[in-house]
């Protein structure tokens, strides 16, 4: 018998987690000498308030939207793929290879050959991970940290050395070509009479993000590879009994999911950027994990738990910018959401259970 | 290269490594008891935070180090909470307390110092200093084991001679104690603890709490040692380090030394010498940092022995009703 319906468990178990969150959060805020209330107004206002702040809300969105999905597609299967930050960028570098070395006369074009550039690099970084998990059985909590710190050396010298334009200043490669440029938010809004602010730099990708929720839903839950995955997740005997092979469901899995964190590319280094610097990623595919966690693993969950975390970085900014609060406040309610609805997850799951039995039991 | 080169590099190593050597003892006890833990670098980092804060405002470095401990303790509660009490997802909720730990030591020390998420630079009151053990002036001219007793045995903090006395305590512990015996036991098999009727419950929440109090050492050396303050993110990395000699040590308090030194020593060499010229290949600086991690994901992928984790870790105890 299930021991509350379902309705509470996809909805109401993260809300009372985020609330949770939000309470402490506050408290923090509190603790630190400022109001919590006025803080949270800023913040709507900042990141809510004008099409200048949705284009930066939007923009987190869709780095987390990847970074979110490649974390749930992982958890279907059981897989706890931390290593999104250093799947994302090396995704980062199958882009700039793309754009530099490849001559493109426009930029759909140059965004699909820089998809599958980002996706296969990315993938290709999950992929020993993925291997030892399933050959040798290591850890791929720990494999996955250990590539996270392999890749940022790896992106550390390649930008301070091969990739570094002569001349160049700082660590990054040369600027992509023109062509390659993604349309804004203002640019493909504009046709349509809607003004959108043009300093944003929420772009293409967005959309890209959107396709990538629908296409995940579709493989989760309306595919044979799908069923697999999600047999694997529930126990792993019964699909081997099954005939389904776990080396093959590990290794894949994690191929998709290392791909989707590298996409995020197209995002921060094509769409924004527009040239691959250090630490690109900004801590994104971390968030990922939250974004995952608060979506319930459901691309559903996943885009709006990612535009609620746009938002929530995109307000923090606005905060460090008018308040006294520093911008790691985001990283306190990150680790939060992480908190409640992650690892204290039984904290709230348990009264909510016993309250929902007692009230089935009136009403029998 | 001459002795006082080779000496020096070999000091830094000592000073490099005891900070991940206390952290992945840290891990040692609480991984051995069934209860990952990859919040090391968390609770060091708060660790660092409150003892180079509290130092700096009463001028006492006992204090601080008094603030660490309990500072580290408490992240350790929050995990034990999670992971036994509720039983959750251990992964995650170190992940949790690696993310809180970075963003609330920048938000207060924000607030409490408004100096850009730093602490003010300790005095000399506010940071352990180094002990001249006897007579290492006296014998500095004896001919090489002269300068290796000065340079490198004496002259360090109180805290590195704690951590590397913890080594042979670790393993009085775990092998010679019957606390140690039940630890063990907890990770590999609680049913059998528990159907001898011994607290299953109570044997982890030590475990943890012991992973917390080393933490709160290697965090307070980390800011009152080797460094006079603290400043934002300050343990980089050195928890995932210590996680990674943990592997590599295979869960043994010696191998863990070992482990910890060695890693130490490539730290030391990353910072000595930019570019490490080989003669037939100079390899840059970034090859020396990933060297740790690449060297874990070697071990792991068994090729040099296998590196097999407490069998019950990772997994919460449910007690049979």
């Amino acid at each position: 018998m299930e021991r509350m319906p379902k309705w509470a468990d996809v909805v109401l178990i993260p809300l009372i987690s985020l609330l949770l969150a939000a309470v402490l959060s506050g408290l923090v805020i509190l603790a630190i000498g400022e109001d919590p209330i006025n803080a949270l107004n800023l913040m709507i206002k900042g990141a809510l308030g004008s099409t200048y702040g949705w284009g930066y809300t939007l923009y987190y969105a869709t780095n987390f939207m990847f970074t979110g999905l490649a974390v749930a597609v992982a958890f279907h299967a059981r897989l706890f793929n931390i290593g999104g930050e250093g799947q994302a960028m090396l995704g980062g570098l199958g882009v700039a290879l793309v754009c530099l070395y490849l001559p493109w006369p426009h930029w759909s074009l140059a965004l699909i050959a820089s998809t599958v550039g980002a996706a296969l690099f990315g993938a290709a970084w999950a992929f020993l991970p993925a291997v030892l998990q399933a050959k040798r059985g290591s850890h791929i909590v720990i494999t996955t940290i250990m590539f996270n710190f392999i890749a940022a050396a790896f992106l550390n010298w390649l930008l301070v050395g091969p990739l570094k334009p002569r001349g160049g200043m700082d660590p990054s490669t040369a600027r992509f070509p023109e062509a390659t440029n993604l349309p804004s938010l203002h640019d493909l809004l504009a046709p349509l009479g809607i003004s959108f602010s043009k300093a944003a730099p929420a772009n293409i990708s967005f959309l890209v993000g959107i396709l990538a929720c629908v296409l995940v839903w579709v493989l989760i839950w309306r595919t044979r590879l799908g069923y697999e995955i999600r047999a694997f997740g529930h126990s792993e005997p019964a699909a081997r009994y099954a005939g389904i092979s776990p080396t093959k469901i590990t290794v894949i899995t994690m191929l998709i999911s290392g791909g989707l964190a590298g996409m995020m590319a197209i995002n921060n280094v094509m769409g924004e950027a527009e040239r691959l610097v250090l630490n690109a990623t900004e801590g994104a595919g971390f968030i990922g994990i939250a974004v995952a966690l608060m979506g319930r693993s459901h691309p559903f969950g996943v885009f709006l738990a990612a535009i609620l975390f746009g938002f929530l970085y995109q307000g923090g900014a606005e905060l460090a910018l008018w308040t006294a609060i520093p911008r790691e406040l985001i990283i306190v309610i990150q680790a939060l959401v992480i908190l409640f609805t992650g690892a204290l997850d039984n904290m709230v799951r348990m009264p909510l259970e016993r309250i929902f039995m007692a009230l089935r039991r009136r009403g029998a | 290269m001459d002795l006082i080169t080779v000496l020096q590099v070999l000091d830094s190593t000592v000073r490099l490594a005891t900070p991940l050597l206390l952290a992945c003892l840290a891990g040692l006890f609480s991984e051995r008891a069934g209860i990952f833990d990859i919040g090391l670098e968390g609770k060091m980092l708060a660790a660092a935070f409150f003892s180079a804060a509290i130092a700096a405002v009463t001028g006492s470095v006992w204090l601080g180090l008094g603030a660490s401990i309990i500072a580290s303790l408490a992240l350790s509660g929050l995990h034990g909470l999670a992971s036994i009490t509720f039983r959750g997802n251990q992964l995650i909720s170190g992940v949790a307390i690696n993310f809180l730990a970075a963003g609330l030591t920048v938000l207060i020390a924000q607030s409490w110092f408004q100096q850009g998420g730093r602490t003010p630079a300790l005095l000399a009151s506010g940071r352990f200093g180094p002990i001249s053990l006897p007579g290492a002036e006296a014998l500095r001219e004896v001919p090489v084991l002269g300068p290796i007793y000065a340079e490198l045995i004496s002259g360090h903090s109180i805290l590195v001679y704690v951590a590397f006395a913890c080594v042979p305590l670790t393993w009085w512990i775990l092998y010679r104690t019957r606390f140690g015996l039940r630890l063990r036991a907890v990770g590999e098999n609680p049913e059998a603890v528990d159907t001898a009727g011994i607290s299953v419950v109570r044997l982890r929440y030590s475990a943890v709490l012991i992973c917390g109090l080393l933490c709160g050492l290697a965090g307070a050396y980390l800011a009152t040692a080797l460094q006079a303050g603290f400043v934002q993110d300050m343990t980089a990395g050195r928890g995932y380090i210590a996680l990674a000699a943990l592997i590599f040590a295979k869960w043994r308090p010696w191998h863990a030394l070992y482990a910890t030194l060695l890693f130490g020593f490539l730290q030391a060499i990353a910072l000595r010498y930019q570019n490490l010229d080989l003669g037939f290949v100079t390899l840059p600086v970034q090859a020396m940092d990933a060297l740790p991690y690449i060297l874990t994901v070697v071990i792991l992928a068994g090729f040099i022995g296998k590196a097999v984790p407490p069998r019950a870790g990772g997994q919460p105890y449910v007690k049979e009703r």
